[in-house]
């Protein structure tokens, strides 16, 4: 049994925000505030001048290991998690072998398993080997443990067999997590096709390479009854067409990366390839709208996106560099600064990194309600620390804010009643 | 002390004789720029030479490049065609290291081999870095730590003393 | 970011990668700089000793022996000693094996990488990983930059014309893939010029073209009018074949430079090209060969621009402090 005791309580699916003490039996929350009969704690959490929120869901990550052991591994990237006060993650399936049989979602289970980090969630590919052209079989990867499907960054091969595959996917009640990105009008691009890329001579990509993919698959959501989730926007015109499809009653949610709320195409140095990111950095409105749209619900969730890479793959010409960011462990402060920033309450925040994320999923956690799993962030909101080699967890060292001194900072993770992290 | 005229008369003693100890027929007088123009352009005339004034820039030759850097604006150098064989009287206003003649040197013998080379300076002083002399000269002097010579030119070409402030 | 890579702690040229972050005085120094060594281009003797004992590193990814060969030819009259490497051939263009080649290269006591590479931001990468002593000039990268071809022309277009204030000058072609319009805008920008249009189909043009300070134009009799200097650009073949363009017939009709249409520009007004021309395609055989053509004073020219370039970018020895040298 565990108590934490005298923190900010924030659990924005039970709307409660006041301080006081949450419960913890076994894997299980018992009691928020009200102290329970007979509650005799062996461990208690002083939380005092915390914030004591659940733990987080990121709708995106990469752990690398798979295939790709020199970039990350499964235990480098757990602790990582842990550490950024997540609890649940999903995993893309374009992990190599690619997660499109029942046997290498129970190989993801089981290594999550083995890295002492039990709630790794694999998507499931929705087509076989992610090569856009034949079904996988979804209903076995349901049963299998895979909490959605979708196709990472692979692109389909034709609007027929996206047809079909949402069709399947509607039959067993699999949400699609769709990444809108039309790859020949993204034509190889590494850069906004904006005034960075013109400057610099870099091969770009247009707005319309994910607004187009977009508006296309929620036609066919329209046509298949299929639930879709979108994963990563990036601009303007995506957040419009979430909208006025929300608004005619469309069974659809979107969630943005973390850094696309934070960096454009302004905050670019030339050709570092840190900030090489697929959909790339756009512009300062796409970033406003993108608030906007967290603001008002448009978008419900925030991902990290978290893409660990070894130093190699982002030493080179910067087109030729791979695209991503190590973001768990800067996904808290970052949201912090939203708020700081007033682009939405500390509420909302903290709902669109685990109330809402589970709602995608359908996952019984993201709230403090008593019988759910007791997965639980605290966070001090005002402590500094520096991006650095002592503090950082990943084994993917690729981000842009190497060096930065962050606000907020978690000082311990449950997941399930267990400890995973401390400060 | 340092009279230009006295000094222009010095140095065109000095040349003639040896001119007429070597009996050189037709020299050719290249000076250094810029200092060392002034002062050939003068004994071109006195010496009463027929060849015209050949023009010497030594930037590109200087040893000291990777210090200094290039110098935007450098005048290409004026030889007459044809080096190869012929006596040199080469001029320069103040002999001092010896590195500006090693780089004019250096750069005439690109065009050519010469029979032979004369040196006549405006001014000879003390601080020689490299084993060469003037062969004649207006003057020689010795100078204080500090102290350098500055010749301005060339209409009316005046020298003087300089005192360098001690570099701290 | 980028101009603090390109000049030393004094503000001297160390690396030579864009023309972006340098000021007007510098890209001044180099024309000026340019004028010394074009003059010694007429002399008997065609060679200083200004880099002697300097190893200077031709390093292509990208084959262009033209380039190369007035780089090696700049080199050698400063007396450096070249050695060439085309590295196009290479299958693997990834990361490791570019840094890979690099530290190969360093560890023989290299003291300049000239580097042309097809990606944008190569040479940048290479600036930033080499031994402090090496200097990188870029010989052209990807889509980004070409700026000794555009130093190179400036030098052609300050002889004929000096006065940049009042140049109107027209970029005429494939904008959007081409370095050297990229590098050509940014020189005549920084060095004053009254007036940079572009000239092309939209297909050419990159997104925002206007961002980098030109006015534009898709139709090449309006945009001649009042032009000082035709800066035409390389049709590359395999642009019709990625739907950006119809054909070359097509292209010429509308965008190919012809005595008829040079007529539009002033009576004065130059015609460059980067080569290699495509006669027939972006200009006709008549323009290129005819009075107002100067294509051939940029070729000789290039040889001067590259060798003040180098020689400026090699001007500090490292660890050495300044010295009186020459002080009499």
């Amino acid at each position: 049994m565990i108590r934490i005791d005298h923190g900010r309580i924030i659990d924005p699916a039970n709307n409660i925000d006041r301080v006081g003490s949450v419960y913890i039996a076994d894997d299980k929350i018992i009691s928020v505030i009200e102290e329970p009969d007979n509650f005799k704690p062996h461990t208690v959490i002083n939380a005092s001048g915390q914030i004591i929120c659940p733990g987080f869901i990121d709708l995106s990550t990469r752990l690398r290991d798979m295939g790709h052991s020199r970039k990350a591994t499964f235990k480098s990237e757990v602790l990582a998690a842990a550490a950024a006060g997540v609890t649940t993650l999903c995993l893309q399936p374009d992990t190599v072998p690619v997660v499109d049989t029942p046997a290498v979602a129970e190989l993801v289970k089981e290594l999550a398993e083995k890295a002492g980090y039990p709630q790794i969630y694999a998507i499931g590919a929705l087509t076989q080997k992610l090569d856009g052209t034949e079904l996988s079989s979804m209903l076995s990867l349901k049963q299998a443990g895979c909490v959605a499907v979708g196709n990472a960054n692979q692109p389909i091969k034709n609007l027929l067999i996206l047809r079909r595959a949402m069709e399947y996917a509607a039959s067993h009640d699999l949400l699609l997590m769709f990444r809108a990105n039309d790859v020949w009008l993204g034509n190889n691009g590494c850069a906004h096709e904006g005034v960075f890329a013109t400057r610099y001579g870099l091969p770009s990509i247009p707005e319309a390479a994910e607004t187009i993919a977009l508006a296309q698959c929620l036609e066919l959501a329209e046509l298949t009854g299929c639930r879709v989730h979108f994963g990563q926007l990036s601009c303007k015109r995506s957040v419009i067409k979430i909208h006025q499809a929300k608004k005619y009653g469309l069974m659809v949610s979107a969630d943005v990366a973390i850094h696309q709320l934070h960096l454009t195409e302004n905050d670019i140095a030339p050709f570092d390839s840190a900030y090489h990111v697929l959909p790339p950095l756009r512009t300062e409105a796409d970033k406003q709208y993108l608030r906007q749209g967290l603001a008002d619900g448009t978008l419900n969730s925030i991902c990290s996106d978290h893409q660990p890479h070894d130093l190699d793959a982002k030493l080179g010409a910067f087109p030729e560099t791979e695209p991503g960011m190590s973001a768990l462990e800067t996904l808290l402060p970052l949201m912090l600064k939203l708020v700081k920033q007033h682009a939405i309450t500390l509420e909302q925040g903290i709902a669109c990194l685990s109330t809402n994320p589970a709602r995608v999923l359908r996952l019984n956690s993201g709230a403090l309600t008593p019988g759910f799993p007791a997965d639980v962030c605290i966070f001090d909101p005002e402590l500094d620390w520096q991006v650095n080699s002592q503090n950082w967890k990943s084994q993917g060292v690729n981000t842009p804010f190497w060096g930065q001194t962050l606000k907020g900072r978690v000082t311990h993770t449950l997941q399930a009643g267990k400890v995973i992290y401390q400060l | 002390m340092l009279e230009i005229p006295e000094l222009l008369n010095n140095l065109e003693a000095e040349l003639k004789q040896l001119i007429d100890q070597r009996q050189l027929l037709n020299p050719l007088m290249l000076g250094i720029r810029t200092g060392g123009v002034w002062i050939a352009e003068q004994m071109h005339t006195r010496l009463a030479i027929s060849e015209p004034l050949g023009l010497l820039d030594i930037s590109f030759y200087r040893d000291d490049f990777s210090q200094i850097g290039v110098n935007p604006k450098v005048k290409p150098s004026h030889l007459p065609a044809h080096i190869e064989g012929r006596d040199i009287i080469l001029i320069d206003d103040v002999f001092y290291t010896g590195r500006t003649i090693r780089a004019a040197l250096n750069e005439i013998f690109d065009y050519g081999r010469p029979n032979q080379v004369i040196l006549g300076v405006l001014i000879e002083r003390d601080g020689r870095q490299i084993p060469l002399n003037p062969d004649c000269v207006g003057a020689r002097i010795i100078l204080n730590t500090g102290q350098r010579i500055k010749l301005t030119g060339p209409e009316p070409l005046t020298i003087h003393l300089e005192t360098l402030a001690k570099e701290a | 970011m980028t101009n603090n890579l390109q000049l030393n702690a004094e503000g001297k040229l160390k690396h030579f990668l864009s023309i972006e972050g340098l000021s007007k005085s510098l890209l001044i120094e180099i024309l000026d700089t340019a004028e010394s060594f074009a003059s010694m281009s007429e002399q008997q003797v065609k060679k200083v000793p200004l880099l002697r004992g300097k190893t200077i590193v031709n390093l292509f990814f990208e084959n262009s022996t033209r380039t190369r060969t007035t780089f090696e030819l700049a080199a050698t009259r400063l007396s450096a000693d070249v050695i060439n490497m085309n590295i196009a051939t290479s299958a693997t263009s990834k990361g490791e094996s570019l840094l890979d080649t690099i530290r190969n290269l360093e560890a023989m006591f290299v003291d300049m990488f000239v580097v042309r590479h097809a990606l944008s931001g190569a040479a940048h990468f290479i600036a930033q990983q080499t031994a402090p002593h090496i200097s990188v000039i870029n010989a052209g990268d990807g889509q980004h930059a070409h700026p000794t071809q555009a130093m190179l022309d400036m030098f052609t277009i300050r002889q004929l014309k000096p006065d940049f204030s009042s140049l109107r000058v027209a970029i005429i072609g494939d904008i959007l893939h081409s370095r050297v319009a990229r590098s050509e805008i940014q020189a005549l920008n920084t060095l004053g010029a009254a007036e940079v249009r572009v000239i092309a189909p939209k297909t050419l043009l990159p997104a925002h073209v206007e961002s980098l300070g030109v006015s534009v134009s898709h139709n090449l009799t309006a945009g001649l009018k009042d032009i000082d200097v035709v800066m035409m650009l390389r049709l590359q073949k395999e642009r019709m074949s990625s739907a950006l363009l119809p054909s070359e017939s097509e292209y010429f009709k509308c965008f190919g430079l012809t005595e008829e249409k040079l007529k539009i520009a002033k009576p004065d007004a130059i015609v460059m090209h980067p080569g290699p021309i495509n006669r027939g395609v972006e200009i006709d055989s008549k323009v290129a060969n005819g009075p107002q053509s100067v294509i051939l004073k940029q070729v000789s020219n290039g040889i001067a621009v590259r060798m003040a370039i180098m020689a400026m970018a090699m001007q500090t020895a490292p660890g050495k402090s300044p010295v009186t040298g020459a002080v009499q």
